[in-house]
């Protein structure tokens, strides 16, 4: 396939590992940031293939599953009032909260919808007036403008049977917070290529520079990821720590202008709390007082719940590096993704869930370097 | 064989002991299905024929063999690009009987409407049942209509039952693989997956995607011909290649591995799948079948099955080990390697 298919090149990848090797004089932990660069190291068996050397950790980048659990707790309780409609991504649906999940409340008959894009929760606002629409607001930067547009034509179009329970995060406070830990040991950053495609790069430049850290902004694809840890690697052997931009093909140095003005216009950023981490300030996005007529959050008066998580999970290690999935005594016993005990295990994007999905735990040898002996 | 019950929403890892309620995603095909199945209607009806959990029983009577399978049809919705219920309601079932290797005969039919429904719709699907039925060379015996009260159902259910008869005396069953087996797959995957989800869900692609619902008796006649070394065949309805790939490494306990660079699947559906971060692997097909061959007779049956119309495009994808028993292992596109494991529920779109 077009445009995908160069990335997936097996021969171009393996030149790629073999000029990983040739660099490395010692080894080296780096971090890709995105639950989507985690996803696709997995699926692709991308880490397989990697010298010995070269230790990839997870990053807090999986956008549901640092969703705290009171949030998705309010997301139920006002998902169960009789006149919602509630609209969510997919994968946010079948996140447990700390006593039901959307699944659950659906057989019960709550109204729930998965939306490809927010502003399909307008429509759904529109041909159903006696009813309220609630739109489950996640996610990082790369979500934000979809769900900054969407308030604004509401308020445009007005339409007010429509509010935003807002859970939204930024990466750059959350890798700060990584190197800011004293028992952090990344050295590296493979930096969020979508989210970068949104804000650009130049947020990530004080902090390579502040922390003399390599950043180098990653795609997603396994040539893309392949040729960050290459560009990484590069630079911490030749003891240089800049941002670099691997993703060109789709980052800029600013970023989408446009996008930023609707997020400005909407959103101010906020004290966010992430799951597994805790609270990290300035690391989330919350809407302007002139919107809070939108803020279901306030609509619905959820704002009372809270809840705590078990005390079993080390998401919030592995979140930050520290610890990778298979390391968790749960892991797989009591914490699978049927039961997830916390954060990594929610979303498929999770490094613990991607682990399990992709049988990690089962401890299967690499199934070789050949194709099958076949031929037709 | 699926009537692809589970909307996108078809799905949560919830095991059936956790549930008070009936999930959707009890009825997606993937493990909350086995839950159910294991859990529940295989302890309350044991007995040999049902334990072998294939997709139709084989009886013995008066020294002949015959095939016996149901399913019910409960697509959403009814007309898809390239079909719908009512054809998938006679393909689904001519296909059941047909990977035991028998020849599919009688088909019983039985419908149950929604009161509203428009008779025109009725009439289009039972037109296009009357075609399929003609294709299949199969005849439609029996039935029953049955009509419930608006909002007790959605427009058309159909279930069908059919019979068979096994002319060969080999056994076709996801018990018989062993090791050094090849794994033949009959042509792209997950086509009726992505049509019915880009319909249901409003998408729309450059090109339209088509269901591939089609009979597999007349492919799986030609291919027992060609060798008496298929140890198994299977359709990969819901939860896709990997889920029934899996089932068949689970029942003879053995290792699959695959090459994901073999398994051929359309640019469009690709593009669709990746657009929704849906694993094609995991997504339903309507008209593609597994065969599993001993005997280093894989060419000859891959040679016989791309002389016909439904097996054009087959592939061997795999191979049979006895390492990592239970599990199917892929080898990746770039080389690396993945463990495919069984569908838990639905795939769901992605976030990001």
């Amino acid at each position: 396939m077009k445009y995908l298919d160069e990335y997936r090149d097996e021969r171009l990848a393996n030149k790629l590992v073999q000029e990983i090797e040739r660099c490395l004089t010692r080894a080296w932990t780096i971090m890709e940031v995105c639950g989507g660069q985690t996803h696709s190291i997995v699926k692709h068996g991308i880490d397989y293939l990697l010298p010995k050397g070269v230790e990839l950790v997870h990053g807090p980048g999986c956008p549901v599953c640092v969703t705290p659990l009171e949030m998705i707790d309010k997301a139920h309780a006002i998902a169960s009032h009789p006149e919602v409609i509630f609209c969510s991504f997919g994968d946010m649906v079948r996140v447990p909260g700390s006593r039901t999940d959307l699944f659950r409340l659906k057989s019960k008959g709550a109204d729930v919808r998965i939306v490809y894009s927010p502003l399909d929760c307008l429509r759904i606002a529109q041909s159903n007036p006696e009813r309220q629409v609630v739109s489950f607001a996640i996610g990082f930067e790369t979500t934000a403008p979809a769900n900054a547009i969407t308030v604004h034509q509401a308020r445009q179009l007005g339409i007010h049977n429509f509010s935003l329970l807002v859970s939204h995060v930024r990466v750059p406070p959350a890798i700060t917070s990584i190197l800011q830990s004293p028992q952090n040991r990344v050295q590296g950053f493979l930096g969020p290529g979508h989210v970068c495609t949104i804000m650009g790069y130049q947020e990530y430049q004080a902090i390579s520079a502040a922390y003399k850290v390599p950043i180098v902004i990653t795609g997603f694809e396994p040539l893309d990821i392949l040729e960050g840890v290459l560009r990484v690697v590069r630079q911490l052997e030749e003891g240089r720590a800049e941002v670099d931009n691997q993703y060109s093909r789709v980052v800029t140095h600013s970023g989408n202008l446009a996008a930023h003005q609707i997020i400005w216009q909407v959103f101010e950023v906020c004290d966010q709390k992430w799951r597994g981490v805790g609270t990290i300030p300035q690391s989330g996005y919350k809407l302007q007082p002139e919107f809070e007529a939108y803020d279901a959050a306030r609509v619905f008066a959820v704002e009372e719940i809270d809840t705590e998580e078990s005390a079993i999970c080390i998401s919030g290690q592995i979140l930050r590096g520290l610890k990778k999935p298979h390391e968790c005594p749960a892991f797989g016993k009591q914490c699978t993704p049927q039961h997830p005990l916390g954060a990594t295990m929610v979303s498929a994007e999770g490094a613990c869930a991607a682990y399990y999905n992709y049988g990690r735990h089962l401890g299967v040898e690499p199934a070789g370097s050949q194709p099958l002996g076949v031929s037709q | 064989m699926d009537g692809d019950i589970s909307t996108i929403l078809g799905s949560c890892p919830i095991s059936l002991q956790d549930s008070t309620e009936v999930l959707l995603g009890h009825g997606s095909g993937g493990k909350l299905t086995t839950d159910l199945v294991e859990g529940l209607f295989l302890p309350a009806f044991r007995n040999p024929y049902l334990e072998k959990l294939d997709d139709q029983a084989v009886l013995e009577v008066n020294g002949a063999r015959l095939a016996f399978t149901t399913d019910s049809f409960v697509v959403n919705p009814i007309f898809f690009p390239g079909g719908d219920i009512g054809r998938l309601a006679v393909n689904g079932t001519v296909n059941d009987i047909a990977m035991s290797g028998a020849r599919p005969l009688y088909l019983s039919a039985a419908f149950i409407l929604e009161e509203g429904l428009l008779v025109a719709e009725l009439q289009r699907i039972v037109h296009s049942m009357q075609e399929a039925c003609e294709t299949a060379g199969v005849i439609l015996v029996t039935g029953d209509t049955k009509v419930v009260n608006r909002g007790s159902g959605d427009k058309v259910f159909i279930n069908t039952s059919g019979v068979g008869w096994l002319e060969h005396t080999g056994v076709i069953s996801a018990d018989q693989v062993r090791p050094g087996d090849t794994v033949i797959l009959s042509g792209t995957i997950a086509d009726h997956g992505m049509a019915v989800m880009s319909k249901r869900e409003g998408l729309e692609f450059e090109t339209e995607i088509l269901s591939d619902t089609a009979p597999l008796n007349a492919l799986v006649q030609v291919m027992l011909e060609a060798s008496p070394n298929i140890h198994c065949l299977r359709d990969p309805t819901r939860g896709g290649l990997a889920t029934t790939l899996n089932e068949i490494a689970r029942r003879s306990h053995v290792g699959v591995v695959l090459d994901e660079k073999r398994i051929p699947i359309r640019e469009d559906v690709k593009g669709a799948c990746e657009i929704l971060g849906i694993d094609p692997l995991y997504v339903a097909n309507a008209g593609k079948l597994i065969a599993i061959v001993g005997g280093n007779d894989a060419k000859k049956v891959l040679e016989r099955m791309r002389g016909h119309q439904h097996g054009q495009e087959a592939q061997i994808i795999g191979e049979v080990v006895g390492d990592h028993p239970r599990m199917v292992v892929m080898r990746t596109g770039i080389g690396g390697t993945r463990i495919v494991d069984m569908m838990l529920g639905e795939q769901l779109p992605r976030i990001c």
